[in-house]
Parts: structure tokens; sequence; C-alpha cells
């Protein structure tokens, strides 16, 4: 349980520090640096908790996929000079404290809602399914996804679809000047617009017009 | 202190999101930053229904963790695409400066 303990408070306060500093960096590629460190340590903890299935697919998905694509908007758009600070501006400092009330507020009311509910221990199910089992995380998910979260399943999968859909039609430009290969009218072109048969007339030779 | 449990984990989510919100509205600067608090505060919300999953012993708060990942990664790629597009076309992504909406 020491174990346990030591193990939540380093990856927990490893993902604070780095949440900070994703807002607090000036440099928007630290940003995203700090926001992997933050994936990572937050996928530790899941795996340490007992759902290994979701720390990997952390992994993969956030770390390989998001934060590269983040990383990728970042170098691409070059804003990697466009410091990104806090107080720099006179007319945007009048955020600063309406930002750190209110998130100070929601803060307080989620404390408040877990403490309520933490101390009401009969809402605590004693039954639990998962170890009970015997099967693996990855087993038992897959086997509860894909037969009553099935229709669920396949709307986040059209939701994958739309949106790279949407991110290949936004991003889509037509630009000016570039040959390209047509099919169509390589394949409908005649003998008669490439070939033309002529009288060669001695001593004069063909003469070709270019 | 020692015992970790549920309540930990809750608060770590509540901190998380915290920093994702200041994180929305002191960043003035850069709409990337932006986008990236969205996903911590998504971040947030997949750990609090991980850890009651895995307290209360019910598999479908992570089957919902799962789907959140989806929604999340969607959306970061919507919105990095449009960031690009509105950068090709003005020039900036300085919060400051967008203000074709008028907000």
């Amino acid at each position: 349980m020491i174990a346990h303990a030591i193990f939540f408070y380093t990856f927990s306060i490893i993902a604070v520090v780095s949440a900070i500093m994703v807002t607090a960096s000036k440099n928007t590629v630290h940003s995203v640096f700090f926001l992997i460190l933050d994936f990572i340590s937050i996928s530790c903890l899941f795996i340490m908790i007992g759902a290994e299935f979701l720390g990997m697919i952390m992994l993969i998905v956030y770390v390989g996929a998001v934060a590269v694509l983040f990383l990728f908007v970042v170098m691409m758009l070059n804003v990697a000079q466009q410091k990104n600070q806090w107080f720099a501006s006179k007319d945007s400092s009048k955020h600063i404290p309406i930002g750190l009330v209110i998130s100070t507020l929601i803060f307080a009311e989620i404390i408040i809602v877990i403490g309520g509910w933490k101390y009401k221990p009969d809402l605590f199910d004693v039954n639990n399914s998962i170890s009970q089992t015997g099967l693996s995380n990855t087993h038992t998910l897959g086997q509860i996804l894909y037969t009553d979260y099935i229709h669920v399943f396949q709307i986040s999968g059209m939701i994958l679809l739309v949106a790279m859909v949407g991110a290949i039609v936004l991003t889509f430009r037509q630009r000016s000047g570039v040959k390209r290969q047509s099919y169509i009218k390589q394949i409908s072109r005649e003998r008669a617009e490439g070939v033309e048969v002529l009288e060669v007339q001695s001593n004069k030779g063909v003469k070709i017009d270019d | 202190m020692i015992e970790v449990g549920l309540g930990h984990y809750l608060t770590l989510g509540a901190v998380i999101f915290s920093i994702g919100v200041i994180g929305i509205f002191l960043n003035r600067k850069n709409i990337i930053v932006i986008l990236m608090s969205i996903e911590l505060i998504l971040l947030a919300v997949n750990i609090n229904l991980v850890a009651f999953s895995i307290f209360l012993g019910d598999l479908a708060g992570q089957v919902f963790t799962l789907f959140i990942l989806t929604v999340a990664a969607a959306e970061a790629a919507i919105g990095l695409a449009i960031i690009v597009v509105y950068f090709r076309n003005s020039g900036t992504i300085r919060v400051e400066e967008i203000d074709k909406l008028k907000g």
C-alpha cells in the first residue's frame, strides 16, 4: 500500500506540475512537451490503478497521435517565436483575476462534492465485479464494448470518419500551376490527334511545325 | 494520507480540470494553448471516469472514457485544421487579433 501511495503521489505531482507548465510556459513547443509528459504520467496512473487497456490507449492515441499533431501544427505555423506571455499586454490583464476566481470556484465546488460523497460510505458498492471474474481488464472491456455498447462504438467510428473527412476538406487547397495527370484525357485520345500521315516529297523533306 | 482511495483520484482530476480552466482564461496569446487546455479538461474527466469505474467495479466508466478519447481526438484534428486554415487566410493565430466574429 505504501508503494501504491508513493507511485500515486509521484505521478500525480508530475501530472499537476506539467499541467501548470502547459498553461504557463512561454514557448508553445514547450507547452506541447509538457502536455505529452502529462498524458504519460496520467496513463501510468491508469495502468497502476488497474485500467491497463485505457492506459495503453492513452499512450498510443494521445502521445502518439494528438500530441504529435499539436507539435506538427506548432512547427508548421511557426508560432514558436510568438511569445506566449501571461501578462504581456495591458488590455488583457483584466482576464487574469476573473479566470483565477472562476477556476478556484470550480475547484472548490468539485472538492465539496467529493467530500460530501466520500463520507457517505453506503454509496460504495462492495461487489467488485472486475476483480471477481478473473479476466484481464482488456478482455472484460472488450466483452462489454462489443456487446452492450456496440452501437455507441459504431457511432464513435462514424465520428472519427467525419473528423477525418472534415480535416481533409478544411485543409485541402487547389494550387494553380501544378501539372496533373488526367486519365480521361489520356484514354479518350484518338489516333488522329497524335499521328499525321504526310506525303514526303523528294528533295524537300518534311517540315514539322511544332 | 497513505491509503490512496477514490478521493485522491477525484482530487487530482479536480486540480487538472481547474488548471485547464485557468489556462483557457489566462492565455491571451496563442490559440493552440487554448486547445491544449481543452485537452487537459477532457483528461481530468477521463481520470474521474476511470477512478469511479475502478473503485465502484463498473466497467461502463472505462467504456465511456474510450468514447471521450475518440471525441477528443476528433476535436483536436478538426480544431487544428481550422487553425491551419485560419492561419493561412489571415496570417495570425494570436487570440487578440482573431476578431472576425466580433466577439
